[in-house]
């Protein structure tokens, strides 16, 4: 599904002269190709079970149970009845598996640009309250176009609020990481002014309590599996599903693909082609956090419906993007299994965790850790280079080289 | 504590006493002989040329010496005894150092550090002897002449500096035998004059020297014997009296090489590239170029000859839109570009070769088809309405790599896995093949062999023979002397001479120093 041209035969020497991040990362797929982040899944887990095993609880029953908790025994009695305990927690999987795509590819985009996006999570949130304007502001309106209506200001939001991040690099240069964070918690404080007690999206009916108006029911997304009293699934798995697919044809079928693929790689290079790497920050940090808003937008319209201020510090799904797209390598299909995992791990291991096995307070952190230990073990990519190759080399007994001459 | 037993017995220079003996060696990696069938023997007290090609197997070669490859068949003798080495650390204790192209050095320590690091003299058994160290190193620059300050931070010396930190670290341990791997390469042409000159003390002082190199002429000036790699294979070893820049042309490639560029007079027309009073400004605010002014006409090439850091990289930034130019004119067949972008000085008809192809030519891990696309993606029949068709990029590459003879990959292999050689042939295809009106070729033989290098310069003198203009760049003489129809000489960012196809290295070599016209005037 992404570039064939991944060919083994690049000597990483000549991959790192360029010294991107993309390029460096670029750099540790070839070098280890699917190996890597299965090699780093199974040991973040295995580090997992050491903590578990460290309480006092058999690590193997734990992730038995946190595997029945996110349903995913449903496959081995798979049934579209709901009642079905299995079923609803696969359901729930993915509801959280809709959402960790979409903050997925709000991460992986900007890094095919050379940028690491940490704004997911604000991201998500301005999308979040927008839908929730939109959706309750606009009632009465044809329930399609009211949906759409509000998706699309919300992805419009998103992609502004990471905007800003890519303007201030493009102008001034100021890093995206340190302006995206500072654009997180100006979401998030945004989000706390909204509905406090008189803030524009506060719920007037219910005076002093700090929750927002509920969406209207024409602006509801229709849930296709299970009842929406219940949390069904909603068709927002559908339009992730088809963001993924999208993402894929913008950067390989596009030319504005082409061009952030170019800076990504080298924008010295891009440069020369005649391409416009500051517009090119821009647009790709934004069409990073249209993917974010639409995340929000998803959860807002498809089944949270009203927020309240305690619900924004919980929140953590844009974090969690993070992880999904360095496990899946900033790839399309790379993001949609990352996104599963952790969607997985994140109802797995609270609401549908129904084990005596380990305590519920640990096995939600047990999340948190493995996202913890994923995220550096791919940003340590030096060191599993070394011991992917260092692994390669024992089993060949020689050096991987006549490209040492080809590089002279 | 011996300091440097090289002057308790100084050797007479070029003995016929062997310090190294390599046997048949064979060396194969998958799907390559790298080495077949090697001998070599070096002298005690002589510089050996290693020369070949890229990919001929000298590095190999040389990395199964320093104990980094075992060969698969062979033998090394040092002084007349048998080694084999496992790794360099074996090969350091024997008395063989290298000095790799890329600088193994501690940026934050000083040169003494550097140089003693591993291997630091120590007091009472425990404690590092600082001053015994700075000692030792201040010596040995002094002996060597190396103009090193020992107390130097590395980060703050020079390139051509760092190199001889290299070398002393090499000296420190002793060795009987340096490797130097195109030490060259990354050296102003001053430098390397000096280096030549430390590696002849060094010969006197008995050490003897492979010297790593694709380049004719340096070998003939610092080589006492010569032994040509092709294809994995030794072809000769030779003695330099006797050697021609012909001769080892002709065993390096196996055929006979034009060194001199065969060219019919130019016939130059209309003027296709017009700059006037251009001023550009550096990164750092510098005004690089100072007014320089300069014409070239369809169907001929003008060389652009000076020393490095002169204004030849601000100027063709600026001729090419990369850089913005402060005053004056720039004409491309008539239109003003000097506000334009890269896009546009691309649609007015304009090529560039740049100076890095590495950094600026190519993107190292796109594929061939989509280097190709670089300044074109945007267009028919490469894309419509931002859609591309990958299968047209291929279709273009395949034809591009048949055309221009680009080896060591099709369409979808990354540009990053072919060798310097071909990456700038694909760089050199690409703007030719946009059928530009001016050429701007810089630096474009720079790194490559002598095949590709004769490639590259017919296939200027063909596109200058199609009509096109072409203005050449280079900090090679020998390159601007041989190619050029009229010659400028760039200096501080000024063109202080022109002069035609015909003129002595001589005059222009004072020019370039600033020794021209400005002072007679």
């Amino acid at each position: 599904m992404t570039e064939p041209r991944h060919d083994a035969n690049v000597s990483p020497e000549q991959a790192a002269q360029t010294g991107t991040l993309a390029a460096r990362i670029s750099l540790t797929h070839r070098a280890g190709g699917v190996a890597v982040p299965v090699v780093t899944v199974l040991v973040a887990f295995l580090m997992g079970g050491v903590v578990v095993l460290a309480t006092g609880h058999n690590p193997l029953l734990a992730y038995r149970d946190v595997f029945n908790g996110a349903g995913l025994n449903w496959i081995f009695h798979p049934t579209t009845n709901i009642a079905d305990t299995a079923a609803y927690h696969l359901s729930q999987t993915l509801l959280a598996t809709t959402t960790l795509i979409l903050t997925g590819l709000a991460v992986a985009f900007a890094f095919r640009c050379g940028m690491f996006n940490i704004g997911g999570q604000g991201q998500y949130f301005v999308g979040f309250y927008v839908a929730n304007w939109v959706g309750f502001a606009l009632e009465g309106m044809t329930p399609v176009l009211h949906i759409l209506l509000a998706i699309g200001a919300a992805v419009l939001a998103g992609a502004i609020w990471a905007g800003i991040a890519g303007v201030l690099k493009a102008t001034v240069g100021a890093h995206e990481v340190i302006s995206t964070i500072m654009l997180n918690w100006i979401a998030i404080w945004i989000g706390e002014w909204l509905v406090a007690d008189g803030g524009p999206l506060q719920d007037p009916s219910q005076p002093f309590n700090p929750t927002s108006k509920a969406v209207s029911p024409g602006a509801q997304l229709p849930v296709f599996w299970g009842s929406q009293s219940l949390q069904g699934l909603h068709i927002g798995i559908f339009i992730a599903l088809a963001a993924l697919v999208a993402f894929w044809a913008i950067l390989n079928r596009t030319t504005l693909g082409y061009e952030v693929r170019a800076v990504g790689f080298n924008p010295d290079a891009a440069a020369y082609g005649g391409i416009d790497v500051r517009k090119n920050i821009i647009r790709a940090m934004a069409i990073s956090g249209a993917f974010a808003g639409l995340a929000g937008a998803l959860d807002m319209l498809g089944y949270i419906y009203q927020f309240s201020q305690n619900d924004i510090p919980v929140s953590a799904v844009g974090f969690l993007g993070i992880a999904v797209a360095l496990l899946g390598r900033n790839t399309a299909i790379g993001t949609l299994l990352g996104a599963l995992l952790f969607g997985g791990l994140l109802f797995g291991t609270t609401h549908g965790l129904t084990s005596n096995v380990i305590s519920p307070e640990l096995a939600g952190n047990l999340t948190y850790i493995i996202q913890g230990l994923v995220v550096l073990f791919i940003g340590a990519d030096v060191l599993i280079l070394y011991l992917w190759n260092s692994r390669r080399r024992g089993r060949r007994r020689r050096p991987p080289a006549p490209s040492a001459e080809a590089a002279a | 504590m011996p300091v440097l037993r090289r002057f308790r017995s100084s050797i007479a220079a070029v003995s016929d006493d062997l310090v190294l003996e390599m046997r048949g060696i064979r060396k194969e990696f998958p799907g390559v002989v790298a080495n077949e069938d090697v001998s070599l023997d070096v002298r005690r007290g002589e510089v050996h040329a290693l020369l070949g090609e890229n990919g001929a197997g000298k590095s190999t070669l040389m990395n199964i010496l320093y104990g980094l490859y075992r060969p698969d068949a062979g033998e090394i003798r040092l002084n007349g005894k048998p080694v084999t080495f496992s790794s360099a650390r074996d090969a350091m204790r024997a008395g063989i150092g290298m000095v790799h192209q890329h600088f193994m050095l501690i940026p934050v320590m000083t040169v003494a550090e550097n140089v003693v690091l591993g291997s630091e003299p120590v007091r009472n058994g425990v404690f590092l002897d600082q001053r015994a160290a700075m000692r030792r190193v201040a010596d040995m620059a002094r002996t060597f002449r190396f103009a090193v300050d020992p107390d130097a931070r590395v980060e703050s010396i020079s390139v051509g500096q760092q190199q001889r930190v290299e070398i002393m670290k090499a000296l420190y341990r002793n060795v009987d035998v340096l490797i130097l791997d195109e030490p060259t390469a990354v050296l102003t042409p001053q430098e390397a004059s000096d280096l030549f000159e430390i590696l002849g003390t060094l010969r006197r002082e008995g050490i003897s020297i492979i010297f790593i190199s694709h380049k004719l002429k340096e070998v003939l000036e610092i080589a006492d014997r010569i032994t040509v790699l092709r294809r994995g294979k030794k072809i000769e070893t030779v003695p330099r009296q006797g050697a021609t820049e012909a001769s080892l042309a002709r065993a390096m490639v196996g055929r006979e090489v034009l060194l001199r560029v065969e060219k019919p007079p130019a016939e130059p027309g209309e003027v296709l590239l017009s700059v006037e009073g251009l001023h550009v400004r550096d990164d750092r605010g510098l005004e690089k170029v100072r007014g320089a002014s300069l014409e070239v006409r369809a169907g001929e090439i003008v060389g652009i000859a000076g020393v490095d850091g002169n204004g030849q990289t601000e100027l063709i930034e600026a001729l090419t839109g990369l850089r913005k130019a402060e005053g004056g004119r720039i004409e491309v067949g008539g239109r003003e570009l000097r506000h334009a972008s890269v896009r546009h000085t691309l649609d007015a008809g304009l090529g560039h070769i740049p100076e890095d192809r590495q950094r600026r030519g190519l993107v190292l891990e796109f594929s061939i088809a989509e280097n190709v696309a670089l300044h074109d993606y945007r267009e028919a029949p490469d894309s419509r309405w931002g859609w591309l068709f990958p299968s047209r990029l291929i279709e273009r590459a395949r034809r591009l790599i048949e055309e221009f003879d680009v080896r060591g990959g099709g369409p979808l292999t990354p540009a990053g896995a072919l060798s310097g050689g071909n990456q700038q042939k694909l760089v050199a295809a690409r703007e030719i093949s946009r059928d530009p009106k001016v050429l701007i070729a810089a630096q474009p033989t720079r790194g490559l062999d002598v095949g590709a290098i004769e490639y590259l310069h017919r296939r200027l003198v063909t596109e200058r023979d199609e009509g096109r203009a072409i203005l050449l760049v280079s900090l090679e003489l020998d390159e601007i002397l041989s190619l050029s129809d009229r010659i400028l000489v760039i200096y501080e960012g000024e063109i202080v001479g022109e002069h035609g196809g015909e003129v002595s290295e001589e005059a222009i070599g004072l020019e370039m120093l600033g020794g021209g016209q400005r002072q007679v005037a």
